[in-house]
């Protein structure tokens, strides 16, 4: 529109003109204002969660704090126990997640029919859709029951529990961006190793899926981000019983679902309230190591 | 016709005002109007009551608002304390740091049963306090010491903050700390549908979310009843909470009296699953 009127004769048009000048000057600093105010707005939730969180280290060291598995609120807080149990959920997640996350996406982007491509997509989307406490539900009424029937299995809320419906909840992102990995492998790659004489099973473990190797580990590692932060599903089964867990099968805890749990009933500015926030940190702050992880893979990737 | 429409509306204005007027003179209590705006915050486990009385007391004066809203105990002791609303809602006594300070007073409003619940297929009907406490401290781990059958026992309760568990922590526990070889459940339902599903399981909930998929245990020999809290004989209750910013006055004070009137005690009171106070 500008360039229009600077091109166009003076008079009427010098006036026009100014007036888009005017205009786009403010489109400009709406839009930078809007930057501005997304960039305030996260560093604000850093700097406020943060800060909140710090005070914790007035009423207890950060070596019982991070270290201490015993957590008697508001004498003792140690969230060892949480700390462990987030990452343990998250491993089992993704070790029954990861594998069949990739099989699925090889499966989708060069094995499938088209027709099963076609149906296949939109339902593994549909997954990423679901409401985690519908997850939560079905882990609720189907994992845990289950869980309980087995050999040493207590009262079923567990480790398991939560590590399978996470599996299941990686899923969708793992096979989203693997799949588009995959078909981002130039076809000539994968037609030379086929001229080779190469198996379909050779072609694909030995040039596509390296290829693809990139692609494969962000899918891998926004899997592991978003069963790190997921917390309905996770506080419905796991049992948030705050102790490590001695089995597979016994209840433990997380960092989210710790939080959840407290947050109404204490008090803000207790030390109790603190170290809630203190394990919110933990969490945004490694959820921040893993973004920036993808974008160090991403960024190999293009060398 | 428009006019004398007009004419005979404000005719019937004029003489139903009388009549309200004349009406309003003969109770003794509410002569003066009532009018102005309640907001009450806090416990979630008090709100249904109190909405309930507050949409009474909207019908008996429509010149008055009531809002109330949850948000837990805590979160109701300090928005009184800051004078964000005039009523804050709570299930346990005020804190420390909160005692004294802004004159908060207390009104107790009625009695809130908890009720020592366990899984269907438990054949132990009846706890005392010593071995209520080793079970929730973890010193006994098994039914078949209590006279049940061999079977693991397992607790399924509430969060450290939760004041339910505060509550059974002071009268059954005597202080003692629970032990943390638990399950843990985010509320009074969800409490009762584990243990519903869970063999061996044993916890607490509020009496009002007692039903027949649990089974109730007696505790020192005395069953649970509306009728044994009241009589002192089952001892497990903690008292419902309005706390005001200094004594109620106005509307406020209007409310908080509807609230405690026998009237509305009798009616609301037992079938929200909470005791009136004693006689």
């Amino acid at each position: 529109m500008a360039l229009r009127y600077a091109a166009g004769p003076s008079g009427a048009g010098s006036a026009r003109h100014r007036r888009a000048l005017r205009w786009d000057r403010y489109n400009y600093y709406l839009f930078v204002f809007s930057a501005a105010a997304v960039g305030a707005v996260v560093l604000a939730i850093l700097l406020f969660v943060g800060i909140r969180g710090l005070a914790v280290f007035r009423a207890v060291s950060p070596l019982t704090f991070f270290f201490s598995a015993l957590w008697q609120p508001p004498a003792h807080l140690g969230v060892g126990a949480f700390i462990v149990g987030t990452f343990g959920v998250t491993l089992l997640a993704l070790l029954l997640g990861a594998p069949l996350g990739v099989a699925g996406a090889i499966f989708l982007a060069k094995v499938s029919p088209p027709w099963a491509r076609s149906l296949l997509r939109p339902a593994i989307d549909l997954l990423a859709g679901i409401p985690s406490v519908v997850y939560g539900w079905i882990g609720l009424t189907i994992f845990v029951p289950l869980i309980r029937r087995l050999p040493g299995g207590q009262s079923g809320f567990s480790l398991l529990a939560a590590g399978a419906i996470l599996g299941i909840m990686i899923l969708p992102t793992v096979i989203g961006i693997a799949t588009d990995a995959l078909l981002a492998v130039p076809v000539a790659l994968e037609e030379g190793a086929l001229a080779l004489g190469a198996t379909r099973w050779q072609t694909i473990w030995g040039v596509l899926l390296p290829a693809a190797r990139p692609g494969v580990l962000t899918a891998v590692v926004l899997g592991m981000a978003r069963a790190i932060g997921e917390t309905m599903a996770v506080q419905m089964v796991i049992g948030n019983t705050p102790r490590l867990a001695t089995s597979l099968l016994a209840p433990t805890t997380s960092l989210t679902s710790g939080i959840v749990m407290d947050m109404g009933n204490t008090q803000f500015g207790t030390p109790w309230n603190d170290a809630l926030f203190m394990m919110a940190f933990l969490l945004l702050v490694v959820s921040m190591l893993l973004i920036l992880l993808v974008r160090w893979v991403g960024r190999r990737a293009t060398v | 016709m428009q006019t004398r429409n007009w004419a005979m509306g404000a005719l019937a204005a004029a003489l139903s005002l009388t009549l309200v007027a004349c009406g309003g003179a003969q109770p003794p209590s509410d002569g003066a109007r009532v009018s102005g705006k309640v907001t009450a915050g806090g416990s979630t486990a008090l709100l249904p009551l109190i909405k309930a009385a507050g949409d009474e007391f909207q019908d008996k004066y429509p010149d008055v608002t009531v809002n109330a809203s949850g948000g837990g105990s805590f979160t109701g002791m300090k928005l009184v304390a800051e004078g964000s609303v005039d009523i804050g809602m709570s299930d346990v006594e005020l804190p420390a740091d909160l005692q004294g300070k802004d004159a908060l007073v207390d009104t107790k409003v009625c009695l809130a049963p908890f009720v020592i619940i366990t899984n269907k297929d438990v054949t132990v009907d009846n706890l005392t306090q010593e071995q209520l406490t080793a079970i929730f401290t973890g010193k006994t781990t098994n039914w078949k010491e209590l006279g049940g059958k061999d079977q693991p026992i397992a607790i399924i309760h509430r969060a450290a903050s939760s004041g339910s568990r505060a509550t059974i922590k002071a009268l059954v526990l005597k202080g003692q700390e629970f032990t943390d070889k638990a399950s843990v459940q985010d509320a009074n339902g969800s409490v009762r549908t584990a243990i519903a599903g869970a063999p061996g399981a044993i916890g607490y909930v509020d009496a009002a979310y007692l039903d027949s998929s649990v089974k109730a245990l007696k505790y020192n020999g005395v069953e649970y009843t509306p009728e044994n809290v009241t009589s002192g004989k089952y001892p497990i209750f903690a008292y419902e909470h309005l706390y005001t910013k200094g004594q109620p006055t106005g509307v406020v004070k209007s409310f908080v009296d509807y609230v405690m009137s026998a009237d509305f005690q009798n009616r609301n009171v037992p079938k929200l699953g909470f005791v009136p106070l004693g006689k």
